[in-house]
């Protein structure tokens, strides 16, 4: 248990400089909290997950972040049931990740992706609760001078059971936080949940509401001036030079910096005056090796590894090139197809923005991060200091979809352009077009599938050779075995408990060619479970067609070794009526894999008139393991479908002259209010694993219409996203 | 110097006359709850009232906005957050990270005061802000509870 180990009673809001109490969420203005005598007053931990104030408030400490997902809910909630609080006086507030070092990890990662964030830290953030009531009942029973374990507490109340007294939390959190914590806790199995597994309100949603709440964008601090920033549009391409004296006139305008090799910086006192100086500014850009790169050359380099011999093996079992080979040579059923699917940008819609205030001997920054850890070290790089005189504020994300963690760009910007303003807080935002044109593309991949099916129907062999680009190539080196990225292949390994495939077939061979186009990959909500469930999914169907058999029956068939998988197929299939025939014009389609620990399945339906598709209903469902919040479930679910068919249908970032041509919401198309289908939750927590929920259904989203797509149309529409085909 | 009358209350701005109504909200009078999304009046994260029509201020010049105009933004909507569309909105839990949501809600206020019963279509129509967590579902159903509200 290093984690109550490692308590310590000191309170680190009053031992940190600046915003950290500030930082807590509901605080409107951060900075305000600068005032040190405020903080002096802030009442001391019960340990380094819960703090209990004398009017019994309960601050929980949440490390990973809220973008958006109700991780800060769920996560508290799991504190909480441990805790025995009292949910109606709960508040949370972010740790900053300087403290976490300085602390020895007691708060573990901040890393806030892979739909990570309660499945990797429910246990221990459940222990730090069950550790926080230990102590809060000893501080209680030493008080009556009786055994603990004659004492209880339930909703922030402790009772000596004999005599009947009673004492709320606040009055002994003070003593709590100098028992000892004990050895080891135990926790309560999940059926016994009362706060946890409910569908309780989020914590954070009345200040959304009334435009309270204080996204990075809104930081105001006192002197603080703003940045806009243009780097070259060229992927590989640097700034050669630029002409600072033709704008620093301009009203507002206090400086123009080199933030790094490619990057140019205008400073004044509003955004919108730097912004517009900064579009005023004469640049001369170095466009380097890529400045003719276009999308159909990336194309033809994947199209290249779709036939390659050189491939790196994800999941093999017999030897499906022989078996393809023979039946092919006997004159048997092989089917081929090949798919494709192009760069997207995730497009929060706050766009990137951190704010910096550095000293030559202390950096500080704000920022709406997934990672504030990652965000520290970048800090810490970038300003030239000691990790121990940095610190990171963490502050609420205006959507992260995986381009705020791993990528610190904009923090690394932000920390260079404050360094040449020693003493100024700098605010720098980047316009949409910047977000645009500077992202950490969903990478783009083509796959090649051949099958061959015997005079049965069934499926004895199937290649899946995957060509395309590599994140970790690009982004996480470390993460690579033997020089094959292990994140290709998502959703379709042999055992992985993260994601295995539900199809038993007697020979299979899934390979990848990597193929590294000049373009910076990065990890967009679902990653590659992605399009290989697009792949995978929409040709089961073509070989269920070409077997003439129904398609869920073609895959009960495959699945008989994997009946969690089959189990939400199957309830996805029965919610939209699978056994019954569609209405007039309406026709059905389904999908399922699994990914970030999940079972996930949709089933569709959907028309096509005049050309135009429209997706009436859907019928998703999951099984996570374990659901802490259904409510929240739900709403990742939904809107798990807003990102996969936005990618279906229009998602598509197209490179000319070596530079994304899409720069801005008129381009580039994502799914509004009109198009979005009804769509319905069925969950089915079947408990002994913990599952992620904010990705892995966005995977069977496209599937499921295509394949409903195709069962109106005839057409297979291999080539994403749908909105370059006439449907018909 | 001009003057604009927002929430109610007088403000001299010191801008230059091209810009955005959304930055002079943003960055001289400190009304953050109005956002930046796009800049292209796409995404409609900035949606403002003017004389109670809902408006992408990102692309509106502060020239263009005459002294008498009432502008009013999530801020002043409503005193506590209790205008039946911000009620329909808390019913339904309806924001995830929420920075859409604020301009969501004003194109909402405005939607119901010109059509106070919207019908889906007429919401499709008439909504088009981006969300990219994926509330559409639940803003539709807010949109009809909040319209039942105020129907009474």
């Amino acid at each position: 248990m290093s984690i109550v180990q490692s308590v310590s009673r000191r309170n680190f809001i009053v031992g940190s400089a600046a915003a950290v109490g500030g930082l807590s969420l509901g605080f409107h203005v951060p900075f305000a909290a600068l005032a040190q005598d405020a903080a002096a007053t802030l009442p001391p931990e019960v340990n380094a997950w819960v703090v209990v104030k004398p009017d019994d408030t309960i601050v929980v400490r949440i490390a990973r972040s809220e973008m958006g997902q109700g991780t800060l809910t769920g996560l508290a909630q799991l504190v909480v049931e441990e805790l025995e609080g009292d949910w109606s006086k709960v508040t949370t507030e972010y740790p900053p990740p300087g403290e976490n070092l300085k602390r020895d990890r007691v708060w573990g990662s901040y890393s806030t992706g892979g739909s990570r964030g309660i499945r990797d830290s429910h246990d221990y953030v459940r222990k730090g609760g069950a550790a926080a009531r230990h102590m809060l009942i000893a501080a209680a029973a030493e008080q009556w001078n009786v055994p603990a374990s004659e004492c209880m507490a339930a909703n922030s109340v402790i009772t000596h059971g004999p005599s009947g007294r009673t004492l709320r939390f606040g009055e002994v959190a003070e003593a709590a936080g100098r028992q000892t914590p004990p050895a080891e806790v135990t926790l309560k199995d999940p059926k016994d949940w009362k706060i946890a597994g409910k569908p309780l309100p989020r914590l954070d949603t009345v200040e959304k509401l009334t435009g309270k709440q204080v996204y990075g964008a809104d930081l105001k601090l006192p002197g603080m001036l703003n940045a806009a920033v243009k780097a070259c549009p060229v992927f590989g391409g640097t700034l050669a030079s630029f002409d600072a004296a033709a704008v620093e006139t301009m009203p507002g305008v206090r400086k123009v910096v080199r933030v790094d090799e490619r990057t140019v910086a205008v400073v004044a006192d509003t955004w919108w005056r730097a912004k517009t100086a900064l579009d005023a500014l004469p640049v001369t850009w170095d466009e380097g090796p890529n400045k003719d790169l276009t999308s159909a050359d990336i194309r033809a380099m994947l199209a290249e590894g779709l036939e390659a011999e050189d491939a790196f093996i994800g999941n093999s079992q017999g030897d499906a090139k022989a078996e393809l080979a023979r039946v092919e040579a006997a004159g048997g059923k092989v089917i081929t197809a090949t798919y494709a699917f192009p760069y997207q940008n995730h497009a929060t819609m706050e766009p990137m923005n951190a704010t910096a205030l550095y000293t030559p001997d202390k950096c500080e920054v704000w920022v709406p991060t997934q990672n504030g850890e990652a965000s520290l070290a970048v800090v810490a790089e970038a300003a030239g200091l000691p990790v121990g005189q940095c610190e990171v504020y963490k502050i609420h994300l205006g959507g992260g979809f995986g381009r705020r963690g791993n990528f610190q760009d904009y923090v690394r910007q932000s920390v260079s352009i404050a360094k040449q303003m020693p003493g100024t807080p700098v605010k720098l935002l980047w316009t949409r077009e910047e977000d645009m044109l500077h992202g950490a593309y969903h990478p783009t991949t083509q796959a090649k599938l051949t099958g061959a099916l015997d005079a049965d129907g069934n499926l004895t062999a199937l290649h899946m050779r995957i060509s395309g680009q590599s994140i970790l190539a690009a982004v996480r080196p470390q993460g690579m075995q033997g020089g094959m990225d292990p994140v290709v292949f998502q959703g379709l390994t042999a055992s992985l408990p993260e994601g295995h495939l539900a199809y038993t077939v007697p020979n299979l061979l899934i390979d990848h060619a990597m193929r590294n186009p000049p373009v910076p990959p990065g990890f967009w909500r679902g990653v590659n479970l992605n399009q290989n469930a697009i792949y995978m999914e929409c040709f089961i169907d073509e070989l269920a067609h070409a077997a003439g058999a129904e398609p869920l029956a073609f895959r009960r068939k495959l699945m008989a070794d994997h009946p969690k998988h089959l189990a939400v197929l199957e309830a996805a299939a029965e919610g939209i009526g699978w056994e019954t025939p569609p209405a007039e014009g309406r026709f059905r389609g389904l999908g399922q894999i699994m990914g970030f620990g999940s079972y996930v399945a949709a089933a569709a339906e959907v028309s096509v008139e005049d050309g135009e598709l429209k997706i009436h209903r859907i019928v998703a469902a999951t099984d996570p393991g374990h659901v802490v919040n259904p409510a929240q479930v739900e709403r990742q679910v939904e809107g798990s479908f807003v990102y996969g068919l936005s990618a279906c249908l229009y998602g598509e970032c197209t490179v000319a002259g070596g530079r994304m041509e899409q720069e801005n919401f008129d381009t580039y198309e994502v799914l509004r209010m009109a198009q979005m289908p009804a769509v319905e939750t069925i969950m089915l927590p079947s408990g002994g694993f913990w599952g992620g929920v904010g990705e892995p259904t966005i995977a069977v989203a496209a599937p499921a219409v295509l394949n409903a797509l195709f069962a109106a149309t005839g057409t297979r529409y291999r080539i994403m996203p749908l909105k370059n085909h006439e449907l018909a | 110097m001009v003057q604009l009358t927002v929430n109610g209350q007088t403000h001299d701005i010191e801008a230059e006359p091209d810009t955005p109504l959304l930055w002079v909200l943003r960055e001289q009078i400190g009304l953050t709850g109005t956002k930046f999304g796009c800049g292209i009046a796409m995404c409609g994260a900035c949606t403002v009232h003017i004389d109670g029509v809902a408006t992408r201020s990102c692309v509106m010049p502060l020239a263009a906005i005459e002294a008498d105009q009432k502008i009013v933004t999530i801020e002043g909507l409503s005193p506590d957050g209790s205008h039946p569309v911000q009620k329909a909105w808390l019913a339904l839990e309806v924001p995830q990270c929420g920075y859409c949501q604020t301009g969501m809600i004003m194109a909402v206020a405005s939607l119901l005061e010109a059509n106070p019963t919207p019908s889906d279509e007429d919401i499709n129509a008439e909504i088009t802000n981006i969300c990219r967590c994926g509330t559409y579902n639940r803003v539709r159903a807010a949109i009809h509870m909040a319209a039942d509200a105020k129907a009474g």
